[in-house]
């Protein structure tokens, strides 16, 4: 059956067929026909931002903490670029997003007219995919197509940029699309029974074996089918940042984050296992430092949806291409057929774990600066809140502190931005997930600079009644690099100081900026008040809230491997290195 | 260093080209030439690409060149198993003296001569690299007053053909 509707119609009619129900953005000339039917739209909900950037973010958060498509639309030229940061973060950290952007009309594209901006040319090296429409009978195909593209295989971002004459013309729009856009497009998601064999065989022959999980595990939706092979395997695990809640916190086997900022059992149980059993994984710079003498001694198993992951950074000695919740359930029960017979035994492996857990476990000082130390702020609002509640941190020491000091149990409650360590995610995304998650209590947890990049969607937040909680923990500085410069830099502070803490000019004050834009505002400043803040944050539910934590800005991220240095050399604590009892 | 030669089946979609070079370039591939042009099947082109790989695995190439959703299919050919052109214009001054040597040379290397001046006289030849490479050696001394190159264009050798599975 088939009905004439014009392009705009189209749009909005594919995005409800493919049961897209929220929808971040801001208008302007050439998106101006997609809105207008936009208003009518019964299933699709949309909310205004206050920039394109956070309305690209707050897509991010929905689909990271809901599992589903985040889709968000600007105009063309500036508000297109200005999706632009979004979009790369999407890419680096696999998120399902939608970017939709009008264009001017098709007859006027490469004439430089006004708002033209080659989106398609700016994006193309930061999109999994993307289509510019100069036809109204296309949009079917291609909203049908960005879908699948976007939500299917490795996860990513899929730009649609759309003329504004092809929004404006009719067609008979019908629906499936019977036009396959895609031919090239085959994700693996079946792996091969040889290689899960092998790699049974090469577990159950390892004496160190460790489980390497990383965000696939995640955007699989694996996490029971993860806790099912361990419980079986008795492996240790570690979660790297963008897999942390892919595996309980609580749980023994779990060593915590590997990494730059990772805890020592983690970072060293990689550098002395004999086999990585890598699961969605991608060797990351931050998680192997120095790649030659990353796990020198152990072999690889890596299991991915992207091919092109495999044997990029590190050879792998199994590789296995698949959906990872396929992948492990059957890896499971072939190690379930075969460890019967198998001398399979890890004991020793754990006794040298177990000794660095009990001597190296995660932890901070206080400084005597007469400030709040900035992990006891973070750890109590994880405390307090639970492992319910979604957590979405911006960049910098924050963040680090936030992925090791709060306790993840479940998948999808820990949002941040990984791989573009993009500044200014927190708020936006936090946002986008209570969109999603309207029940879940959810927190930005951001740093004074962070929160200063995209902070205007706090009058979206409150406009819409989106009422998250916002913990700025307020070091007055650009703390993760004036980390690097007391390290590294001689204590040179070069343009690191943001001036908002209570000792400073406090430009701006914080609570007096959120209370303009009609959020509760609470200033802490001494312990005793932290918790207080915190539950009065989690009882105010009528309007967004934000809690302005002044924080000492001489408090570090430990442990820390260098960049570029090999991770043996891990330091506890400022030039403390682990000792080793000559275990190897 | 090693040189490889990849034929890529890609759909003929506006773009296509630059996604293809443009992921050469972010990823740090060599590439020494990039042809491209139709095929026997509507609406799918063909892509001929020279690189020149200094560590990477050629895996790593062809994996990202498959990621891209406009790709078909890749196939390395093998010098062995393929034939391999690139085809070449090549503007030479002569006078009647010199005429005749380069008239030689054409001979020599199958060529043609496709225009002729006074001073001047442009040449066509066909063949695989090293054999253009040869005939430009021995043009130089006449002078050689303009050059161009298309790219290596290659297909395998046999009666295979490498639409067959992907296009039914
Ligand atoms: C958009 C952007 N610009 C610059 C950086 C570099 N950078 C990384 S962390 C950081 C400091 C962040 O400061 P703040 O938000 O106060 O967090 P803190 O480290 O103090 O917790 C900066 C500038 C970045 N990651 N992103
Ligand atoms: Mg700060």
């Amino acid at each position: 059956m088939t009905e004439t509707l014009t392009g705009a119609q189209a749009i909005i009619r594919s995005l409800e067929l493919l049961g897209i129900d929220t929808v971040f953005g801001l208008p302007g000339g050439a998106i101006l026909p997609t809105y207008d039917p936009l208003m009518d739209s019964k299933k699709i909900r949309h909310i205004l931002v206050r920039h394109e950037q956070g309305a690209g973010h707050a897509a991010e958060g929905y689909a990271a903490a809901s599992g589903k498509l985040g889709v968000c639309i600007a105009t063309s030229g500036p508000g297109a670029t200005n999706l632009v940061t979004a979009i790369a973060d999407a890419q680096m950290d696999s998120v399902p997003l939608l970017a939709i952007t009008g264009q001017v009309n098709s007859y006027a594209i490469g004439t430089d007219a006004f708002q033209e901006a080659d989106i398609v040319g700016i994006t193309m090296p930061i999109t999994k995919h993307s289509f510019l429409v100069t036809k109204a009978s296309d949009i079917p195909a291609v909203m049908y197509s960005a879908y699948q593209i976007a939500t299917t295989g490795r996860p990513g971002p899929v730009l649609v940029d759309v003329a504004k004459d092809a929004q404006n013309a009719k067609f008979e729009f019908s629906w499936p699309p019977e036009q396959d856009l895609t031919p090239g497009y085959k994700p693996v998601n079946d792996p091969h029974g040889k290689q899960i064999q092998a790699a049974a065989e090469m577990i159950l022959q390892s004496k160190k074996p460790i489980l390497y999980v990383g965000g696939g595990v995640i955007r699989a939706g694996a996490n029971k089918e993860l806790l099912e092979l361990a419980n079986l395997i008795k492996a240790p695990v570690t979660t790297t940042l963008m897999a942390r809640g892919a595996f309980p916190d609580s749980h023994p086997q779990h060593l915590g984050m590997p990494g730059m900022h990772g805890t020592v059992p983690a970072v060293t149980g990689l550098q002395k296992a004999d086999l990585l059993i890598t699961l969605g994984a991608r060797f990351d710079d931050r998680v192997t430092g120095d790649v030659k003498t990353f796990a020198k001694g152990a072999k690889v198993i890596h299991a991915d949806i992207d091919p092109a992951e495999i044997g990029k950074i590190r050879h792998a000695d199994v590789p296995i291409v698949g959906d990872a919740k396929i992948v492990i359930s059957l890896l499971t029960e072939e190690l379930r057929k075969q460890i019967k017979g198998s001398s399979y035994d890890i004991s020793e492996w754990w006794k040298y774990l177990d000794g660095l857990k009990e001597r190296y476990p995660l932890g901070y000082t206080d400084l005597d600066d007469g400030k709040i130390a900035p992990q006891y702020v973070i750890e109590r609002i994880g405390q307090i809140s639970g492992p319910d509640a979604i957590y979405a941190a911006g960049v910098g020491q924050h963040q680090m502190w936030s992925a090791q000091f709060i306790k993840y149990e479940n998948p999808n409650t820990w949002l941040n931005s990984g791989g573009a360590g993009t500044m200014g995610y927190s708020v936006p995304a936090a946002m986008g997930a209570k969109v999603a998650m309207p029940e879940k209590l959810v927190w930005a947890i951001d740093g004074d600079g962070c929160f200063q990049m995209t902070n205007q969607e706090l009058a979206t937040c409150t406009i819409n009644q989106i009422p998250i909680k916002v913990a700025i923990i307020n070091n007055s500085s650009l703390g993760m690099v004036r980390q690097w410069q007391t390290l590294f830099y001689n204590s040179r502070y070069s343009n690191t100081d943001l001036h908002t803490g209570t000792d400073s000019v406090m430009v701006p004050d914080f609570v007096k900026l959120a209370e303009a834009y009609g959020c509760l505002a609470i200033r802490v400043e001494k312990e005793e008040d932290v918790d207080k803040a915190i539950k009065l944050a989690i009882e105010t539910n009528d309007r967004p809230v934000v809690i302005d934590f002044i924080v000492g800005k001489d408090a570090m991220v430990w442990p820390m491997v260098p960049a570029g240095v090999s991770n043996d050399a891990v330091q506890y604590a400022r030039d403390a290195a682990p000792i080793w009892d000559g275990e190897e | 260093m090693s040189q490889h030669v990849l034929s890529l089946l890609v759909e003929d979609k506006p773009g296509i080209l630059t996604r293809v070079a443009a992921l050469f370039a972010r990823r740090g591939f060599n590439i020494e030439s990039l042809a491209v042009g139709t095929t026997e099947v509507d609406g799918v082109s063909r892509i001929t690409a020279v690189v020149t790989l200094d560590g990477q695995p050629l895996e790593q190439v062809t994996k990202q060149l498959n990621k891209l959703v406009n790709v078909l299919k890749i196939v390395e050919l093998e010098p062995d198993a393929s034939v391999a052109r690139d085809h070449m214009l090549v503007k030479v001054k002569t006078d009647a003296a010199t005429r005749s040597q380069v008239l030689e040379a054409v001979t020599l290397f199958r060529a043609r001569v496709v225009d002729v001046v006074s001073d001047a006289v442009v040449i066509e030849v066909t063949g695989d690299s090293a054999k253009c490479q040869a005939f430009i050696k021995v043009l130089e001394p006449f002078g050689i007053k303009e050059l161009v190159q298309s790219g290596a264009i290659a297909i395998s050798r046999g009666s295979k053909s490498m639409s067959e599975k992907i296009l039914k």
